[in-house]
């Protein structure tokens, strides 16, 4: 923002006089005719301001990660510091840790933005080949034209056999499948066509606690109901039956729950869902006919050993037709994570099942509003679900690419839980997926009660002072939700091994010298 | 085949338009599903959860017809094609969006060889790309996170590209001040427009907001407005006038709106979509002092900004006239522009790039709207990039100028061409009258429907223009969108086509059009 200070004032001034005609006639009348014009508030304020935008809260990129980049600056401008750069673990941005994009989709991408290089014999052919079927499919053979709204047709029938495959032959159809501008849109596209009624027939939404914020923040901003159910931290963040009775039978009391949110692998808690588990939570979504929305983004990151992946619509379909046929589900997946990290292109995708086919066309023209997913990233999710096969030029170097980046993160995950477990007062579940631990810290007392006063949750306190001490950025539990009374931080796991030994360590050193200072 | 038939039966019926939709989506089970969910069929399945009863109302109100029907038509009509069925034309011509790629148009080489140098740096050795592309590309990526175009920017954009719209906007505006920190990437113009809107919209009932926009408009609006719940407030452009802004419309459309809604925000579109004008200064002066006046936040669409043809006619920034009107206006208005990568000489929609400048915006407000970016996390990265190039391309003294400057002037000058070009045609038809394309990308002209057509169209439950558009689509292959989605004065009828086509093919598309308008007359007039 910026005001009216001396110096503006006289700019101003200076660069008016350079425009004779400024003020037209009937202006500079009117402005006689009442002296000076009253200065009039303003349109737009706190006040005036649609309510639910101001509940929306988005811990991810909120204040802690404000001051971070604040600090940065500081550090830029020569300002002294323990310490010399500030390491931003908060957000899963693997690209920005330094992860090296893959060489094979780059190619493509490239080809694909500058198609003069399909003459440059320093490109696979198979970059070639795969560039060249995408613009085939773009208006005018370029990815600078509009796509269909629900995405280019060849990648959503990519996506479609990428799914069929994973899934083990389960059939996929490519009308089901909406390319997306990365899986939060997608996420808040959902949420918003199932959010109507008002008051005790309000949509009411099920959310792990603890949840990526992009759900709570999602409800507010559509006033739906938030419905928490808890994920049990002892048993290293397995989801409960029980627990989702409990939640949806007091939701009732006051909204309409009917959309059951799930995130697997888990963000920001790491586990990965059973087979079991996904069978008893479908059978509670049919049971109490919710809507099933399941965020698989982290699909690829599964690393603990005895743990796998299994996708909702696979165990969806191996529950028979009884099932397969009716529960309404909605999956979501993303170019910004597994191995590729490409979150800077936006893209993603959603499979629905079992949508009310007068709903689905107007899920297509409320897309359509938006007119398309970034084309870039289509190509991108494209490559993802088409990936190089054996016998392909580019296919060694593309696994060796994938698996390098996949084993360290499985080196990286156990390697954060060993270490944080040595720290007395953090206790930390195993990191079985995704891209994030999210320990738990033991405040003392005193530390809570000065935070209090600061009127900021412990965490967020015991965070702030993490980033101011030792330039570690991670973002306090509180904005992911948490059992009362306990404290978390969310960390990833992504910096390279050796700054993530440094981190650990200065994080170590700092838990130890808080307990000592507040006890 | 039973669904087909059905299918076939209920054609052209617009209030049952979805169910001809799923001729296209579905199979027949999942049709005769349908019947059976409407009662027709013995019912065994599970309630769904989300039916259009339980659907978010909101969302059922919206329309956008620039991909409505008549866009789903076509490419039924396409893909029929391709099979090997028989039309009595060859190809489907979309006029129907302005997506100029699509029509042909060839990107401009510089800015795809500055992406294609950010999306894969090892390129940054090749010979074959100039050396202002490469600096320009390693900018970029220097203000990327870890030097990668697959990072998360800062939601309001990258740090170094809000810095060079902010100097582009200084040097346009002939020195008015542009503060890089007002500068906010987004992923195309459309989801900024929506973003402010969804700060905006609050109150119930006689309080709730009004959004003031312009009769005919370009359909995000009305749609955005439906999904967000506000009120419509509508002004009307004097189409006499060549589709000039009124200011007492604006006054008497405010008034009006004043008795049950709360109007709050106008939105002007300038130049114009789909009508095609290009305001003039005093008119801007106008409306400015209207909104100062009453106390309305201004939101001026300007993604056409290069996009002038007429003579007479020059772009006015809202930013720089507001300035020129004095501390007074230019420390209080407050004021949202946008633009976008999609239009002008570079056409690049598909990268859904843009930004918006924010004047005047309460402090506390704009931390609400960073909060409120940030739960998307960032526009895409390739986007901004594209959009760094367009607010600083090369400069006279560099290598690619040359190329660049002939790239642009050849597209620009080939858009005043077909603008002018369509005007003249379209005018020497009987019945259709077309107000001169001063800028944007589209013609909106008026057409003459005989009353029997009206009567026809009424009776099959749609918009008399709708019934034209879809009739000039079977029987010439041209995709145009009908006046009644964008808005128009009662018993007017219109439809928007792009100018985008090549000249030759625009040649061709415009005799077709007049050789279907005059037999349109004649069929409904009795004279066939």
């Amino acid at each position: 923002s910026w005001s009216w200070d001396r110096t503006s004032w006289q700019t101003y001034a200076t660069n008016l006089s350079a425009f004779p005609a400024a003020q037209s006639e009937h202006l500079q009348q009117k402005m006689s005719e009442n002296g000076a014009l009253p200065l009039r508030g303003k349109v737009l304020t706190l006040d005036t301001m649609n309510a639910n935008v101001k509940k929306v809260d988005y811990a991810v990129r909120g204040p802690i990660v404000q001051r971070a980049v604040q600090i940065e600056k500081e550090l830029k401008e020569g300002v002294k510091k323990p310490f010399e750069e500030v390491i931003k673990a908060n957000i899963g941005d693997a690209h920005a840790m330094g992860q090296r994009p893959i060489t094979f989709f780059r190619q493509v991408m490239a080809l694909c933005t500058y198609p003069q290089l399909l003459d440059d014999n320093k490109f696979p052919e198979d970059a070639k080949n795969r560039a060249r079927r995408i613009l085939q499919s773009c208006g005018g053979n370029s990815i600078g034209a509009y796509t269909t709204s629900q995405g280019i047709d060849c990648v959503r029938h990519d996506v479609a056999n990428y799914i069929q495959r994973r899934d083990g032959g389960i059939p996929s159809d490519p009308d089901n499948i909406y390319l997306t501008t990365g899986a939060s849109d997608g996420i808040v596209t959902i949420l918003k066509l199932l959010t109507t009624g008002e008051g005790r027939t309000r949509t009411g939404v099920m959310i792990s606690i603890p949840q990526y914020p992009l759900y709570s923040a999602s409800i507010a901003e559509l006033g739906a109901v938030q419905i928490n159910y808890y994920l049990n931290e002892e048993k290293c963040w397995s989801l409960d039956i029980s627990e989702l009775q409990r939640s949806l039978q007091a939701a009732r009391e006051h909204c309409n729950p009917c959309v059951l949110c799930i995130i697997n692998p888990g963000n920001p808690t790491g586990q990965v869902q059973s087979r079991q588990c996904i069978e008893d939570v479908i059978r509670f979504a049919a049971k109490e006919n919710l809507f099933l929305m399941a965020d698989e983004v982290y699909q690829d990151n599964v690393y603990a050993e005895g743990c796998a992946f299994h996708s909702f619509k696979k165990v969806l379909f191996e529950m028979g037709p009884e099932y397969s046929s009716k529960v309404e589900l909605a999956s979501f997946h993303s170019t910004s994570k597994c191995y590729m990290g490409e979150c800077g292109f936006r893209g993603g995708y959603m499979e629905v099942m079992n949508m009310d086919p007068e709903v689905k066309a107007q899920l297509t023209k409320l897309v359509s509003v938006r007119l398309c997913p970034p084309a870039p990233g289509q190509a991108l999710m494209d490559l993802v679900v088409n990936s190089p096969q054996p016998g392909e030029p580019s296919y060694q170097t593309f696994m060796k690419e994938r698996t390098a980046v996949l084993s360290a993160l499985a080196e990286k995950a156990k390697l954060t839980e060993e270490i944080l477990n040595t720290v007395p007062g953090i206790s930390c579940n195993p990191v079985q997926g995704a891209m994030y631990s999210f320990p738990r810290i033991t405040l003392p007392e005193r530390s809570i009660n000065e935070a209090k006063a600061k009127g900021q949750a412990p965490d967020m306190f015991y965070c702030m002072k993490l980033l101011e001490e030792t330039g570690i950025c991670l973002v306090p539990g509180s904005g992911f939700g948490q059992r009362e009374g306990t404290y978390h931080f969310r960390m990833t796991i992504l910096p390279p091994t050796d700054k993530l030994k440094i981190m650990l360590n200065k994080l170590k050193e700092f838990h130890q010298k808080f307990t000592q200072q507040y006890s | 085949m039973l669904a087909r038939k059905c299918v076939r039966a209920l054609d052209y019926n617009c209030n049952l338009y979805y169910l001809f939709l799923y001729q296209k989506h579905y199979n027949e089970n999942v049709f005769l599903t349908l019947i059976s969910s409407a009662g027709r069929l013995d019912g065994k399945m599970r309630e769904k959860t989300l039916t259009m009863d339980t659907l978010n109302p909101q969302v059922k109100a919206v329309e956008y017809a620039v991909r409505g029907p008549i866009v789903i038509k076509a490419g039924e009509i396409e893909r029929y094609l391709e099979e090997g069925g028989t039309k009595p034309f060859s190809e489907v011509i979309k006029a129907n969006i302005g997506d100029a790629h699509a029509m042909g148009q060839q990107p401009i080489t510089f800015l795809r060889q500055v992406v294609a140098l950010c999306t894969f740096p090892e390129l940054m050795d090749s010979p074959s790309f100039p050396e202002d592309a490469k600096w320009r590309a390693r900018r970029i990526l220097q203000g990327c996170g870890g030097h990668s175009l697959g990072s998360y920017s800062a939601s309001p954009g990258v740090e170094c590209i809000r810095k060079d719209i902010a100097a582009y906007i200084e040097q346009r505006d002939e020195g008015v001040p542009s503060d890089w920190e007002n500068i906010y990437l987004t992923t195309g113009a459309s989801d900024g427009i929506m973003t402010i809107l969804r700060l905006l919209v609050s109150g119930k009932d006689s309080s709730r907001t009004g959004v003031m926009i312009p009769i005919p408009q370009y359909p995000l609006y009305s749609a955005a407005i439906s999904e967000m719940d506000a009120v419509q407030v509508n002004y009307y452009l004097d189409e006499d006038n060549c589709w000039a802004l009124d200011i007492n419309e604006l006054h008497r459309a405010h008034q009006a709106a004043k008795q049950h809604c709360q109007p709050r925000v106008i939105c002007i579109i300038n130049p114009g979509n789909p009508t095609g004008q290009v305001q003039s200064k005093k008119c801007i002066e106008e409306v400015l002092h209207f909104a100062y006046e009453e106390n309305l936040f201004v939101m001026s669409d300007e993604v056409y900004q290069d996009n002038v043809y007429a003579p007479d006619c020059q772009f006015h920034s809202f930013k720089k006239v507001l300035y020129e009107m004095g501390p007074e206006y230019f420390s209080s208005v407050e004021l949202v522009s946008f633009h976008s990568t999609s239009k002008g000489y570079t056409g690049e929609c598909g990268f859904r790039g843009g930004y918006m400048e924010v004047i005047n915006m309460d402090p506390e407000v704009k931390a609400q709207l960073v909060k409120l970016l940030s739960v998307r996390l960032c526009p895409p990265l390739a986007g901004q990039a594209a959009m760094d190039v367009i607010v600083n391309p090369p400069q006279p003294e560099e290598h690619t100028f040359k190329q660049f400057h002939q790239e642009k002037s050849s597209v620009l000058g080939a858009l005043a061409e077909k603008a002018k070009l369509t005007e003249q045609i379209l005018n020497a038809v009987p019945g259709i009258k077309c107000n001169p394309v001063q800028g944007a990308m589209y013609a909106f002209p008026r057409i003459f429907i005989p009353p029997k057509a009206v009567e026809e169209a009424k009776a099959l439950g749609m918009q008399p223009d709708m019934l034209y558009c879809l009739r000039l689509l079977e029987e010439t292959g041209i995709c145009v969108v009908p006046g009644s989605g964008f808005g128009q004065k009662d018993r007017t009828y219109h439809f928007r086509m792009t100018i985008l086509p090549s000249i030759e093919k625009l040649n061709v598309l415009l005799g077709k059009v007049r050789d279907f308008h005059i037999r349109f007359l004649k069929e409904y007039s009795g004279l066939e």
